[in-house]
Parts: C-alpha cells; structure tokens; sequence
C-alpha cells in the first residue's frame, strides 16, 4: 500500500495558528538497533498552538510516543528542527516548559503522595511555604485532597495516576506531555479522568499534547487529532475537532462526534498496511 | 467423642511412655547397686502420661499449652537432673521418656502457633514464646544426649557447663568482646562499608572506574582471608588495628557491587521524569537513584554484619594481644578448656546475631515502602 500523501488543507490549517507553543518540521528520528536502523519519525511537520488539546493517535510503533518524546528532549531527533516555546527542545527542557505524565504512575513508593507532589519543586528550588500551597491547590485541582500523607502504594491505580497528574501540573509549566496516561486503567476509571482532564484543561488553558490508541478517547478530548501511521512514522491526516468546547460523557453518542471518530477510523485504516 | 480431640503426638508420647515402663529402669545401676530415678520415674510417667491425656481433653487451647508446658518440661528437667553424676549411663526409656516430653513440647508449640489473638501485645508474646520453646528444646536435647550417651566433654560438653563457664567468665569475655567487637569489627565495618559505597559512587560517577574499579574490587575480594591476615598484623601491628584492616578488605566488596547493582534499580521511566524536571547529577543520585537502591545496600550491610565478626576473629589467630575472641578461642583449644571456646562460640553468636538483627530492624525501618517489607 502506498503512503498517503497529506491533504493540502492541512497545511492551511497549521499557518493559521498563532502563539505556536511546539513547531516541528521536516522532524526525523532513526534508531540504530541490532537489526539495522528503525525509522521512527520521518518528515513530522506539525504546529500547536496556545491552549490546543492535541491527541497523537496510530497504532503501535507508529512514532506517537517518540513524537511526545523528542518534544520532552527525552529523544533527540536525527533530522529536522523542533522548537518547543520558540526554544530549542533542550532549553525548553532546562527551562522547565512542561510536565511530563507517563504511561505508569512512576510515583517514588517512598514518598508520601505529597512528598511525590513536592519532588519536582523541591529540585527547582521552591521554598516550603510555596510547596505547601501548591501542593494543596494541585492535589485539590486532581480531587485527591485527604490523600497526602498515603504512599503511593496505598491508592488505586487511578488515584496514583492523578497524582502524577498534580505532580506534573505543581510547578505551572504551561504544557503537558501525556503519554497514554491512562491505558492501563478500565474503562470506567478511564471515563472518569477523562471527564476530569477536560474540566482540568478548561480551568487552566494549558496546552496539552495527549497519546492514546483509542478513538473515542482521542475524539473526547481534542481539539484536534493526530492520525499517525507506522513504518516510518508518519503524520497521515489533522483532524480539526468541531465539538464545542463544553463537552458532557454523552457527547459521544452524538452523530457530531461519530463523524469524527469515522474520519479517525478511516485515517488509521488508510495508514496501516494490512498486507504485512 | 465430643470432649475427645486426640493429636497424634499425645497419643505416641503415651505409647512412648509405655514402652519405657515395658523397658526396664532408665539408667544403669551405680557400683553400689542403686538404680538412680528410683524416687522419680513415677513422677516424670505420671507427667508425661498426665500431660499427654489432659491434652487430649476438649480444653481451651491456652490451658492445654500450659499443661503441655510443664509436663514436657518438668519431666525433661527431671530427667536431666536424675542423669547428673552417673553420666553414660542412660538406657533406652531414658531417650524414650525424653523424645515423649519433647513431642509433647512439639504439641505445645502447634497449640500456640494456632492460637489467633486480637491484641497486639498478645499475638507478640506469642512470636517470641514458639521460637523460644524451639531453641530450648536443641540444647534439652543436646544436654540429655551429652550427659545421656556420656560424650566426652573434650568433644561436646553439654550446654549447662558452657552456660557456667560463660557465668563464671563474664570479666574475661566482656574484654574480649570489648576488643573484637567494639573495636575491630566496629571500626572496620564502618570503614570497609563506607569505603564501598564511596567508591561505587566515584564508579558510578566516573565511568572509566567503573571498568577499572570493578575488577580490582573483584580480586580483592578473593584474597584469601588466611593470607592477607598475618600481612595486615606486620603493617598494622598486633592490637586491633590489623583486625579492622582485614574486615574493612572483607566487607569493602560486598558493598562495592551491592551499591553499584542498586544504582542502577531505578526504571527508565522514573529516570526519565527525573530528567523531565532537569534534574542534575546529585539531585538525581540523592532523591531517586540511592532510595532505589537502599534494598540493595542494606543487603550488603546484612551479609557484611556477619562477615566483619569472622574476619575478625579468624585475623586474631595470627598475632593479638592477649585479649580477644579469636586469640580466646585459640589459645583455649591448646588448653583443652573446650568450654570456654564453646563459650566464646555462643557469645560471638549472640553478638553476630544481634548485630544483624539491628541492621535487618533499621532495613524495615528505612525501606518501608519495599514490597518485601510491606507484604505485597
């Protein structure tokens, strides 16, 4: 199967955007593994913009992760040029542009959730005082007040990822890396955190870049969706969302939002070769 | 049938004692013709036998143990006291009577050990009674063999007279645990520990030492203890000094790779959000990467908590002051006062284990949040 050319409409799209937050183009990255090079990125040019919701969506090995990785300098790319707040990835990272949430909770067991809260403030050299009202406002803004002096181990699976959730919102970078946060949780919990993220977003105009797999997921909450497909990775569609912004669970079953979630459907088919 | 609840061990314990009343007297008759437990084979039967039959009465289980207590031990006391003085010359009901009071002890402990309490200090008590009950039942049985079958006390004496000689010798081991202990062992382990984690740090730190580090690291480790021991003694001379030389050059390595495989416990993806937060070397080091791998360092400190006691001691055999355990324990051997070597054996066990037994207390302490603390 061939690799589908971009729509031209698209491009149209990404000029439009003002206040660009992460700028990637012609963006490449090619592993060296023991089976010869692995292209995991080629030719990404994507543009967000301030305050976008913005899901990375394909199936695996499809550069998704890698994508939110090279934007976190936790990747360097081997082509192209990506710049993060108008820095390089690397001084956007130093500079502390934004927070992080893995696809686990990857909270420290032996810190209290608070003292999980407090471990990033703590290395950007915040007074006490300061970490205690964040950590209050952060914890109070993931519903998980009451919860501080509990270990990790303590809690749910969902609690503790909304706790590494307040730990990548307290110290106020203004954008937030997601990757597939909440894959390991059932559907319910999912549905539930999912509801919460948005409220979070709409509350406080960050700007989030989100990897999921799943279409419905994607479709809730974006602004605008990614399609991406494997062997290289590659951008293949941007799905301008046009679900307003307030946007109840049963906004899902509206033939608004199945629309979309058709068109995700077909870019993801289009991009994946069935054959091999 | 209700108010019966047999257990097998009361019920052998019972035939036990029948066979030893089938069996003729429990000791051999002295040169005067007296057979020894004349006024108390009665006693200790009815002991056993009474014991073994209340026991099998539907009782609560706290009584039973009580009764399961005293006639096992009574009886066992009994019948180490009556062989006093006429050792060698036990005869089969005596090992009979004996293997039934411990059974009946084996009952007890089983009672125990099913005993579910709601209260704390209770279900504590209980922790600490069955491996009491345990271990006294070793040396009962150490002490009815030896004395029993007679050995010769060059060979094994029996665990009383190394508990008088210990009484009898508390100035004489004080000294040399004061020596061995707190000076040698101490000392050396805090440096040889320190020392290792240090430099696993440098290695960790600078990568060219790891490669270098390692291997030397690794050689060390095999020198053997019997050869370094008399060169440390000529470099450091006789006194504690050269003991703490030879168990910093034991303890330094398990320390060494212990640190080095616990740096590198911590997952990628925590090492990741530590770079996310541009986090420097030492921050890194001090908030993820060394509480990651406090499992690992406190398993060196365990195994080190007792090797530091034996390189010690095995270094004073070859030149010391005349204090110490080591220099005790060699010098003795030639004396044939093997009491007092199996006397600085029980007090270097004791002190080995507790001194493992604070270090796995402050472990619990420090790694909570470790699956295998918190249990699951």
């Amino acid at each position: 199967m061939s690799i589908v050319i971009p729509e031209p409409k698209q491009v149209a799209a990404m000029s439009e955007i003002k206040n660009p937050v992460i700028e990637a183009s012609k963006l490449g990255l090619t592993f060296q593994t023991n089976d010869g090079p692995v292209q995991a990125l080629a030719n990404v040019d994507l543009t967000i913009g301030k305050g976008e919701f913005v899901s990375f969506i394909g199936p695996s090995g499809c550069g998704k992760t890698t994508l939110l990785r090279v934007i976190a300098d936790l990747e360097k790319p081997t082509s192209g040029n990506i710049l993060v707040n108008g820095m390089s990835a690397e001084k956007a990272r130093e500079a502390r542009a934004y927070g992080y949430v893995f696809q686990a909770a990857a909270l420290f067991p032996w810190r209290t959730i608070a003292g999980n809260v407090a471990l990033p403030l703590e290395i950007m050299g915040i007074s006490k005082a300061e970490q205690a009202e964040r950590i209050k406002r952060t914890l109070d803004l993931v519903n998980l007040s009451g919860f501080e002096k509990k270990y990790p181990w303590q809690l749910s699976g969902g609690m503790q990822q909304r706790a590494s959730i307040a730990r990548a919102l307290a110290f106020d970078a203004d954008l937030l890396l997601m990757d597939e946060p909440f894959g390991a949780l059932d559907e319910i919990v999912r549905d539930h955190l999912n509801e919460q993220l948005l409220e979070l977003w709409g509350r406080t105009e960050k700007t989030i870049c989100f990897v999921t797999h799943s279409i419905p997921e994607a479709v809730y909450l974006s602004t605008r969706i990614v399609v991406m497909s494997p062997r290289p990775g590659r951008v293949t569609d941007i799905i301008e969302s046009t679900l307003p912004r307030e946007r109840p669970l049963d906004i899902r079953e509206t033939p608004e939002f199945l629309a979309i979630a058709a068109r995700v459907r077909d870019g993801l088919r289009a991009g994946h070769s069935y054959e091999d | 049938m209700n108010r019966f609840k047999p257990s097998w061990q009361a019920v052998l314990a019972f035939l036990l004692c029948l066979a030893s009343v089938a069996s003729g007297s429990i000791a051999a008759a002295d040169a005067a013709g007296v057979y020894p437990y004349e006024g108390t084979r009665g006693l200790i039967l009815a002991l056993i036998a009474g014991a073994a039959l209340v026991s099998m009465f539907r009782i609560s289980a706290i009584l039973e143990a009580l009764v399961l207590f005293i006639g096992a031990h009574l009886a066992a006391w009994l019948l180490i006291r009556g062989i006093a003085g006429v050792e060698g010359t036990a005869k089969a009901p005596f090992y009979l009577l004996i293997a039934a009071a411990w059974l009946l002890a084996w009952r007890c402990v089983a009672v125990l050990s099913s005993i579910r309490t709601g209260s704390k200090q209770a279900s504590m008590a209980l922790r600490l009674i069955v491996p009491t009950i345990f271990g006294a039942w070793i040396l009962i049985i150490w002490e009815a063999a030896t004395r029993g079958a007679g050995i010769p006390f060059i060979l094994l004496p029996p665990p009383s007279s190394i508990g008088v000689r210990i009484v009898n010798s508390l100035p004489i081991l004080a000294a040399d645990v004061n020596q061995t202990i707190f000076k040698a062992v101490l000392f050396g382990y805090l440096i040889g520990c320190g020392a290792g984690f240090l430099v696993a740090i440098l290695a960790d730190r600078v990568p060219f030492m790891r490669r270098g580090l390692l291997p030397i690291g690794n050689m060390v480790s095999a020198l053997p203890i019997i050869g370094v021991a008399p060169i440390m003694v000529m470099w450091f001379g006789f006194d504690w000094q050269s003991k703490a030389a030879v168990v910093i050059i034991m303890t330094f390595f398990p320390m060494l790779v212990n640190t080095v495989t616990g740096l590198a416990a911590s997952g990628h993806m925590e090492r990741d959000l530590m770079r996310t937060y541009a986090s420097d070397y030492w921050q890194t080091l001090f908030k993820l990467r060394l509480p990651a791998a406090a499992p690992f360092i406190f398993n060196a400190l365990k195994i080190n908590s007792t090797l530091a006691l034996i390189g010690a001691i095995v270094a004073e055999f070859f030149g010391t002051p005349v204090v110490g355990m080591g220099f005790r324990i060699s010098t003795e051997v030639g004396r044939m006062n093997i009491d007092m070597v199996w006397a600085e054996i029980a007090v270097a066990a004791l002190a080995g284990s507790l001194f493992y037994g604070v270090v796995a207390l402050i472990e619990r302490a420090a790694t909570f949040w470790h699956p295998s603390v918190r249990g699951g």
